[in-house]
């Protein structure tokens, strides 16, 4: 039987706050990628924005993964990874792509290693049997919003689009009643490569944008059971979200445009 | 003057799982009725109906009870009551409605007896109108002239809109609901509850005791799905508390037998109000 290739999901976004829809993405993509038999999802990664990107209302990276950690505390395959947010300017995606997966080929290269070098120590009949390992695949998990935004001019170069969906890949979720898939075909990229497109539909109505969020926080509106408690608290503690927060890069253009 | 009306908000259903969205409802039911200033909200009670309600896929009580509690174990407003849900036969949400307004009654005037110089009436027939008799004299000393605490049946807007499936409610059941207490409704915006009220006679008659409340941060997790999903394998969580997908997994509840239970079954109210 060939074995799944393990993937790893990754997801780019402002997180301006954390929500429970960005975490509903992960859980979504990973049943999806199990259900088609041929994937075995090993990882989730979060990647938080760095403020270089200049978008209106954006806080601070420090509190927003910050958030983020405190909302995956109880997840046992998802985690944040601050680099992105770490560099001094706006990182690309793809970029952010790459470097992730040299991160995960190292470590598999470094297991194998470790693997290889106790089966030769051991060497028992079993090792006959053992498969062939399989390399590691990193998807970019994002929503059919996301996906939209190749159409927006000057905001992507050609190139980056086809290294995301060829060298790497896509899981879209998208909202009940919505289906990119007419975007996709309308796309010569994009339906060259729909193999490395995988298109999952979100099965809750579900409409928990982080930008409702920080409305409903700047006018003393509740969000509980939409954001984790833990990021509530933090929230409240720290102050983060204001009328002025939500006034910072107002007039600024966006970092890639 | 705080001479607020306090209101204590009532959720009628199965829970069948609890989901986050319930738990939506009474964030945005409080925040509504907080802005409109007239009113303070004091609890929120979830009440899972009983097991002889026999609706399809409906587990045991003890277990939606359970999940209820955990689900608001760390609320400081929203309690658990399980008194609908240990009645043999089922009860219409009516008789719910006056027994918990009842208890609130019960305990407003134990309260007042405590601090009350002079003694109240006893027995004294309470309409919804503030107290006619000499302010109470609470501990602190400063004169309060309290209106009665109300009770106010929070739902989604397809319960209201269940109101017009025939033979589910008595017709007079709705009239007592909407002019002795009160009906919060959390809708999505751009849903027909305007229009139901509206073509309706008695719910129009009394509009000013219906809040509607618009969901602007659609949240539409349905228990149905839920139970749809756990069938499959496919993961519920950040979609109800994590304490209750705990207990789903640990309990191993909703598998396909119990979606199967009271198949075939007629639902309690058609029951009695269709014979």
């Amino acid at each position: 039987m060939r074995s799944r290739i393990p993937v790893i999901l990754l997801a780019c976004g402002s997180f301006n706050p954390i929500t429970n829809m960005h975490m509903r993405l992960f859980e979504l993509a990973r049943d999806h990628m199990h259900q088609t038999g041929r994937y075995q999802v090993v990882e989730g990664i979060m990647s938080p924005v760095s403020d270089k990107y200049g978008k209106k209302g954006l806080v601070s990276a420090r509190h927003r993964v910050a958030m983020a950690r405190l909302a995956l505390e109880t997840s046992d395959w998802i985690r944040v990874d601050p680099w992105e947010s770490q560099q001094d300017t706006w990182t690309e995606t793809v970029k952010v792509l790459r470097h992730h997966y040299n991160e995960a080929l190292r470590a598999f290269q470094s297991k194998e290693f470790m693997r290889n070098k106790h089966l030769t120590e051991s060497s028992t009949e079993d090792t006959l049997s053992c498969q062939q390992p399989v390399l590691p695949e990193l998807k970019l998990l994002c929503g059919a919003d996301f996906l939209q935004t190749f159409k927006t001019p000057n905001l992507w170069k050609e190139e980056d689009i086809k290294e995301i969906v060829e060298k790497f890949g896509l899981v879209c979720i998208s909202r009940a009643g919505s289906d990119p898939s007419q975007f996709i075909q309308e796309s010569e990229l994009l339906s060259e490569f729909q193999h490395n497109i995988f298109l999952v539909r979100e099965w809750v109505q579900n409409e928990v944008s982080a930008t409702r969020i920080r409305s409903a926080l700047c006018r003393g509106l509740s969000v509980k059971y939409l954001v984790p408690d833990a990021v509530i608290a933090y929230i409240a503690q720290h102050g983060v979200y204001t009328a002025e927060s939500e006034r910072s890069n107002q007039g600024r253009l966006l970092q890639p445009l | 003057p705080d001479r607020k009306t306090e209101v204590v908000l009532l959720a009628c259903g199965s829970f069948n799982p609890i989901t986050n969205m319930h738990l939506r409802l009474f964030e945005l039911a409080r925040d509504y009725l907080h802005e409109t200033g007239k009113y303070k909200v004091i609890k929120g009670i979830i009440s899972p109906v009983g097991d002889a309600y026999r609706k399809k896929g409906l587990i045991s009580a003890n277990h939606r009870v359970a999940m209820a509690k955990l689900a608001t174990e760390d609320s400081d407003w929203v309690e658990v009551d399980d008194w609908e849900s240990c009645q043999s036969e089922w009860l219409e949400t009516l008789k719910v409605l006056r027994y918990h307004h009842q208890k609130l009654l019960s305990a407003d005037v134990t309260n007042s007896l405590q601090d009350a110089v002079p003694i109240t009436k006893l027995g004294r027939k309470r309409k919804q109108e503030p107290n006619r008799h000499e302010p109470i004299k609470k501990k602190n000393q400063s004169p309060v002239v309290k209106s009665v605490p109300q009770v106010k049946l929070l739902c989604g807007s397809d319960m209201l809109e269940s109101f017009g499936i025939p033979n589910l409610w008595k017709l007079e059941d709705i009239t007592e609901i909407v002019e002795k207490h009160g009906l919060v409704c959390i809708s999505r915006a751009g849903t027909n509850a305007q229009k139901f009220i509206y073509e309706s006679d008695v719910l129009w008659r009394h509009k000013n005791n219906i809040h509607l409340v618009e969901e602007w941060i659609t949240n539409d997790i349905s228990s149905t799905k839920i139970r749809r999903a756990l069938r499959r394998g496919q993961s519920i969580r950040y979609l109800v508390p994590e304490a209750v997908r705990a207990y789903i997994e640990g309990q191993r509840l909703y598998g396909p037998d119990s979606e199967d239970r009271n198949a075939g079954l007629l639902l309690a109210p058609l029951q009695r109000h269709g014979s």
